[in-house]
């Protein structure tokens, strides 16, 4: 941040070479307090304005007979002229001998905040504007708590309409005083407090020479003066996964550094989850040669040496410098809906490419954002500040705030929309943690997925156990939690008892469910293979797994092709009596009615059913970015 | 230039264009990415190349008015190949047979029925739930006020009043109802910054944008309404050094834009791009 006092006269030592990085400047400050006008008049005493744009509008003001404003040139929408209000952050580009801008004209009446904050969190500083006469209003004190929210570090306060105050250099430094005090409170400092009549022009481009008294900067030397926001290549690696690519023989990693810095040979942590690998390549197009190093705001294209699960939402870091993995933590929110944001209610929270449901816990205070008083309770209305514990229903990964911007913010969501924005103050100490017994969602949270039951049902030698046992290993090398229970396993162990009478089979389901029920509840994708020959027992055993998915694979052989088959000798012994009541011989199979998956074997290859099942599985355990073709 | 500079302008523009193009992929079901074969167009192409290393997984969509300039049908033809694209063509048959057309009706009229009709019907019959488009926030003040993901409601309609906030890098997630999202991954690229990256990364494009006879295409459409600039600039780097010097719109030659005083608000409420 610059440190020269306010009496200072601006450094003339500033570097020679056009700057071609556009700096994004935001322009905010209370409604009416000369916002537009202010940009329109920066925009034409830079030369910015394309020929007759200017003329134009005087035009259109003639036909409305309306007096020509400056504010008009952006108040592009018709609506926006009717109203007098500047509906959205209109993104105007301008150049100063020094360099490119990209101006944000965000707007400063109160039902539009949430245009303001999207223009703030794009910007590297911010000029912020307060009528000389009217003097520090609510959202000049909103703003600025905006501001310092959003993570904006480099403020220029613009005490503007001096004509009107008659340039009283008094008036001006009772504006300094009273508001330098409540930016101190937010831990904001303005670089700059300059007198400008954007009106007239005085100190926006030229000097005025109706202000001698002041020795500072005008208001383009100011921005002159700001550096671009800070450069995270020296932070800790953060490079949230995006997406994996398998358009060809190629399993790529993809994902944009948020922080920090990656080269090929680097090893990986990804959380949550924890699993490690070395970055093998870069996949750069157009090749041969790729990048020896990818830095913050760079995307990468990462090959990985061994084939680990990874999947959309994680966060890859170097080991010795990890984000922080857990699922509570204190935040301060902005929120925006409309909707007042509600205690104990589940929101979508979305913190770089994770997107997990997270519920308010606690809310601590409402902060008043333009008197900074805080109080409790139980529901925060729109456009209003507070403190709040989140609780997401899995591990994320993160950084608290002070640690690192980028990855200790999130975005609430609610029925597809932001509603809301957050920073991470700290981490739930361990007393506030859970307790009591463990729940089936915390197991999940650990596995990194839900649990499931996946029922392969069909004739004796129809093919359950073999997909089953391809699904099984497909699903073990993704790196997750699965396991197989057989039906004619059981029959030897558990179902030793039993033979295929049709109150046996009855209790052979039963039990199977029972056991499916146990791994499943220790967080496992269970897989069941089991004849199951009658509706009504395949129904119990559904209604017995109610608390977990629950996918019924039909496996639709022809009774031909099973017996043909007939690996076990079975239908031959069924066929020569020594079976009773065996299914499909002497017994009937009730094929389901409407299972989340049927495969009909006599049309479909085993790869292709083992990725219909593996398809029905990845929809529940959402995400397109999970990748379970390893 | 290398490619290894990471900080500078044009990389950090590019940089961002990929990652939008990253998000829309992951987020949205289907994609599909109009294509005008102009120079924005063509440079979305090569960032979606480069996002998705090589290989474009989505289709492109041209809504062929019939009145292209010959060499961009030849120009559509070769870029397919050398691009690999998957291309879906549509023509408004139905309007054509109709009569509609420039010799009759006023570019507002055609443009509506040769364009955005069939680029509807296009989203009706393919569902798609994300369109890329090359809407850049510099082209004209509508378009200034756009999103990086920017929602459209089942008529196709753009309610500029209330748009979801977007910051942090979190974009709309999800299409309303029946609608979809556009996704702009070039909303803060200028004109200037296009020709600065084609130059840059050698991206191909109709060479109409190329003075002949003192005359050059600056924004290509239907061939009846677009009219070329006076210019000398027959190449890249004259195009180049021309565009840091010009201050008149880059859609002057466009004649739908200048009927009315809000012909092009009237259009984009229709659905046009």
């Amino acid at each position: 941040m610059n440190t020269q006092s306010l009496s200072q006269p601006v450094s003339t030592s500033l570097p020679s070479v056009e700057d071609h990085r556009k700096m994004h400047v935001v322009v905010v400050g209370h409604v009416d307090h000369g916002k537009s006008t202010f940009v329109g008049r920066l925009l034409n005493d830079t030369d910015s304005l394309p020929n007759g744009k200017i003329e134009q509008v005087r035009k259109n003001c003639a036909i409305e007979g309306m007096e020509f404003e400056y504010a008009f040139l952006l108040d592009a929408l018709i609506e926006e002229q009717e109203q007098n209000i500047t509906i959205d952050t209109t993104r105007i580009f301008f150049r100063t001998k020094q360099r490119a801008y990209a101006i944000i004209d965000a707007p400063g009446h109160k039902e539009f905040l949430k245009n303001m904050v999207t223009g703030a969190a794009s910007a590297s500083a911010a000029l912020l504007l307060i009528d000389a006469k009217e003097g520090v209003m609510e959202q000049s004190r909103r703003h600025a708590f905006l501001l310092s929210l959003l993570g904006v570090k480099q403020l220029v306060v613009l005490v503007n309409k001096m004509d009107l105050v008659d340039h009283s250099e008094s008036t001006y430094q009772k504006i300094v005083a009273e508001y330098s005090a409540f930016l101190k409170t937010l831990g904001l400092n303005a670089v700059h407090f300059i007198p400008i009549a954007a009106k007239h022009g005085e100190n926006v481009v030229d000097r005025s020479a109706k202000m001698a008294w002041w020795k500072g900067p005008t208001v383009t030397e100011a921005l002159d003066n700001f550096a671009h926001e800070d450069d995270l290549t020296g932070l800790p690696l953060r490079l949230p996964v995006s997406d994996i690519y398998r358009f060809d023989h190629r399993r790529i990693i993809a994902g944009r550094v948020e922080a920090g810095a990656i080269r090929p040979g680097d090893e990986l942590i990804f959380q949550p989850g924890g699993r490690r690998s070395t970055v093998r390549t870069f996949e750069d197009w157009p090749g041969p040669d790729s990048r020896s190093v990818v830095g913050t705001g760079g995307s990468a294209s990462v090959t990985l040496s061994e084939q680990i699960f990874v999947e959309r939402g994680q966060v890859a870091s170097h080991p010795a410098n990890q984000p922080r993995v857990g699922r509570e933590f204190r935040a301060r929110i902005f929120w925006l809906g409309k909707e007042p944001l509600v205690q104990n209610k589940t929101y979508r929270l979305r913190l770089l490419t994770q997107n997990v449901d997270a519920v308010i816990a606690k809310i601590i205070k409402v902060t008043d954002a333009s008197t900074l008083e805080s109080k409790e309770a139980a529901s925060v209305p729109r456009d209003s500040i507070c403190e709040v514990i989140v609780r997401a229903t899995r591990n994320i990964a993160y950084d608290l705030h002070s640690e690192c911007p980028i990855t200790g913010r999130f975005a609430l969501e609610e029925g597809g929309r932001i509603h809301g924005g957050g920073i991470i103050l700290d981490a739930v100490s361990k007393s506030e943690a859970p307790s009591g017994k463990v729940t089936a969602s915390e197991r999940g949270a650990r596995a990194g997925h839900p649990p499931a039951v996946i029922w392969f049902t069909g004739l004796s030698g129809s093919g359950k156990s073999t997909i089953a046992e391809a699904v099984e290993r497909r699903l073990f090398d993704a790196g997750r939690n699965v396991i197989r229970v057989d039906g004619d396993d059981l029959r030897v162990s558990l179902n030793r008892d039993l033979g295929f009478s049709s109150a046996d089979r009855a209790e052979s389901v039963r039990r199977a469910s029972a056991v499916a029920g146990l791994f499943a509840g220790t967080g496992h994708i269970t897989l069941v293979t089991l004849i199951a020959p009658l509706a009504a027992d395949r129904a119990k055993a559904r209604a017995a797994l109610a608390n977990h998915t629950f996918i019924e694979v039909f496996v639709d052989a022809p009774l031909a092709v099973c017996e043909s088959r007939d690996v076990k000798g079975l239908y031959a012994k069924a066929r020569r009596g020594e079976i009773a009541e065996f299914t499909g011989i002497s017994s009937p199979y009730e094929a389901p009615e409407s299972p989340e998956v049927h495969i009909k074997t006599d049309k479909t290859s085993q790869e292709e059913a083992v990725d219909l099942v593996l398809s029905a599985i990845d929809k529940v355990l959402q995400g397109k970015g999970d990748d379970w073709e390893v | 230039m290398s490619r290894n500079a990471q900080n500078d302008h044009l990389t950090r523009l590019e940089q961002t264009s990929i990652h939008v193009f990253r998000e829309a992929f992951a987020n949205f079901r289907s994609v599909c990415m109009p294509w005008s074969m102009g120079k924005d167009s063509n440079v979305l192409i090569w960032l979606a190349r480069k996002a998705f290393c090589g290989k474009i997984p989505f289709p492109l969509l041209h809504i062929d008015t019939t009145y292209e300039f010959p060499e961009m049908y030849e120009f559509r033809e070769k870029a397919k190949v050398i691009h690999g694209i998957d291309l879906i063509v549509r023509v408004n048959e139905d309007a054509i047979r109709r009569g509609i057309g420039y010799a009759t009706h006023d570019p507002v009229t055609v443009t509506h029925e040769l364009k955005t009709v069939p680029f509807k019907a296009a989203i009706d019959e393919f569902k798609w739930d994300a369109l890329v488009t090359g809407i850049r926030r510099d082209e004209d003040p509508t378009r200034a006020k756009e999103r990086w993901f920017s929602p459209r409601s089942a008529e196709g309609n753009w309610d500029y009043k209330d748009q979801p906030p977007e910051f942090w890098g979190q974009f709309a997630s999800s299409a309303p109802e029946g609608g979809h999202v556009r996704v702009q991954p070039l909303l803060e690229w200028t004109e200037l910054d296009i020709w600065e990256y084609i130059r840059r990364e050698n991206i191909p494009n109709p060479t109409l944008y190329f003075a002949r006879d003192g005359k050059r295409f600056r924004s290509l459409g239907c061939h009846p309404i677009t009219h070329p600039v006076d210019s000398p600039a027959s190449n890249i780097d004259e195009v180049i050094e021309e565009l840091k010097l010009t201050k008149t719109s880059e859609r002057a030659g466009r004649a739908q834009d200048h009927v009315g005083r809000n012909s092009m608000q009237e259009l984009r409420a229709k659905g046009f791009m």
